[in-house]
This record gives structure tokens, sequence and C-alpha cells, in this order.
């Protein structure tokens, strides 16, 4: 499936957008988090507090319980500060 | 009418383009966001605004509609500039027109109030000491969730 990550989760991970495989076991986007987050120093950086951390799934937010289809396209971002 | 921009903007010309022909507003609330040149009592000498491009726009639209759903508006609009800005740069701009005023500058608070939590921009500050990511606020979280909890202006506002 495709990530993309936006302003620090991005610059801590170093990676604007991957493709990844996740394990079978996977199965939520908070499941996805908390499997990003052993994958290396920038993405536990970017996980160390995952409650503060907002998800979209296909562009709609989504809930750490949305459950992941094959082809979603999963956006991982903080709180927005736009306006 | 949503836009997602790098460029700047004519204030004047958006009004104008916004209630051309249409004879029937009777009033039009703005706002319009710019770049301070302070953030927690330190200079900023710049701003960059990232974005999520589609998202962004999909977003805005879904305010959009949910002030027109709420207030009878003849038109509306919402301008979101991207990329690096400097002190004093427009950033953002909302316009709400209806018949009366209450539903105009009604209709322009909630979209502020909206967009600043739920459309997905992110800003970085530049100073002296480096560039750091804004943080979220709280108040701009109750500030969207009085919408929520209470109704009753938009209710108000609303033909019978």
């Amino acid at each position: 499936m495709k990530l993309l990550y936006f302003a620090w989760v991005r610059q801590r991970i170093g990676l604007a957008e991957e493709e990844v495989t996740p394990p079978a076991n996977v199965v939520t986007v908070g499941e996805l988090v908390e499997w990003l987050r052993g994958r290396g120093p920038g993405y536990a950086a970017a996980f160390a507090n995952p409650a503060v951390v907002k998800a979209a799934v296909n562009q709609e937010f989504a809930h750490p319980d949305r459950r992941l289809a094959p082809g979603d396209e999963i956006a991982l971002f903080p709180p927005m500060t736009g306006g | 009418m949503i836009r997602v921009q790098a460029e700047d903007f004519d204030v004047g010309e958006e009004i104008g383009r916004l209630t051309s022909g249409r004879t029937n507003v009777g009033g039009v609330a703005t706002f319009l966001g710019l770049v301070r040149d302070m953030a927690k009592g330190k200079p900023v000498t710049a701003m960059t605004l990232e974005h999520f491009p589609g998202m962004t726009e999909k977003e805005l639209a879904k305010i959009e509609a949910e002030a027109q759903s709420r207030w009878p508006l003849d038109a509306s609009l919402i301008i979101h500039r991207y990329g690096r800005l400097a002190p004093g740069d427009r950033i953002v701009f909302v316009a709400a027109a209806s018949a009366h005023r209450e539903a105009a500058f009604e209709s322009c608070m909630f979209l502020v109030d909206y967009l600043k939590t739920r459309a997905p921009f992110w800003k970085l500050e530049e100073g002296a000491a480096g560039a750091d990511w804004v943080e979220a606020r709280e108040s701009d979280d109750l500030a969207r969730a009085r919408w929520q909890a209470d109704s009753s202006l938009a209710k108000r506002v609303r033909p019978a």
C-alpha cells in the first residue's frame, strides 16, 4: 500500500511517500502506525506519540480502528494548522 | 468556490467577481488571514505552508457545502495559499455573500473556524533560531466545536 507523510512526520521519517507491504497481522490504521514505529529511528521519532498523529485513508479522515484494504492510500500527518 | 494556489490574490477583485451579476446579495462578510511577524514572542522571518493536494480541495469543498446547508448563502469563496510566504503576505481569504448580514457574518466565521482544524495544511515558521512547525491550538478546536455543540445561531437565520 502507498503511504504519504506530511509536515514533521515527513521530516522525521525523511520521506514524503513510500510503498510498503505490512505483515498480515497489521489490519488497522493504528496497527500500521505501531508497525511503522519499529522500522527505524526516524519512524520512532515521527510516531513517538501516536495519539497526536492523524490519518487519512484515500483522502478521507480515518480513526485508528479503521480497517485497511488492499490498494489503500494512507496519509499520516500532524494536527492541521491552516488558516 | 474553492481555490488552493501558490499565487497571491486581490481581495477587491475577488469580492467583485463573487457578487457580479448577483443583485440579490445584500451583504458580503470576508476574512483575510495574513502572515504575522511574531509567534510566541519571537520574530518570524518567513512561513511555509504545506498541504495535501487533492484532499485539501475535497475538505474545503465539504466545509463550504456544510456552510451552504446551514445558512442561506448566495455565494461563497475560500482561497488558501501554499508555499513560502513572508510577514504581511496574504494566506487565506474567506467570503460569504447572502441577502442579509447575519448569514454572511456567521457563515464566514464558521468557514474560518472549520478550515483551521479540518483542512490539511501545516505551517512551518522560520525565525532566527531556525524553523519550527506551528503547533495546533486547543482554542482552534474549541472554536470549531462551538458550531457543533450549538447550531442555534444557524437555525436562527435559516429560512423557515
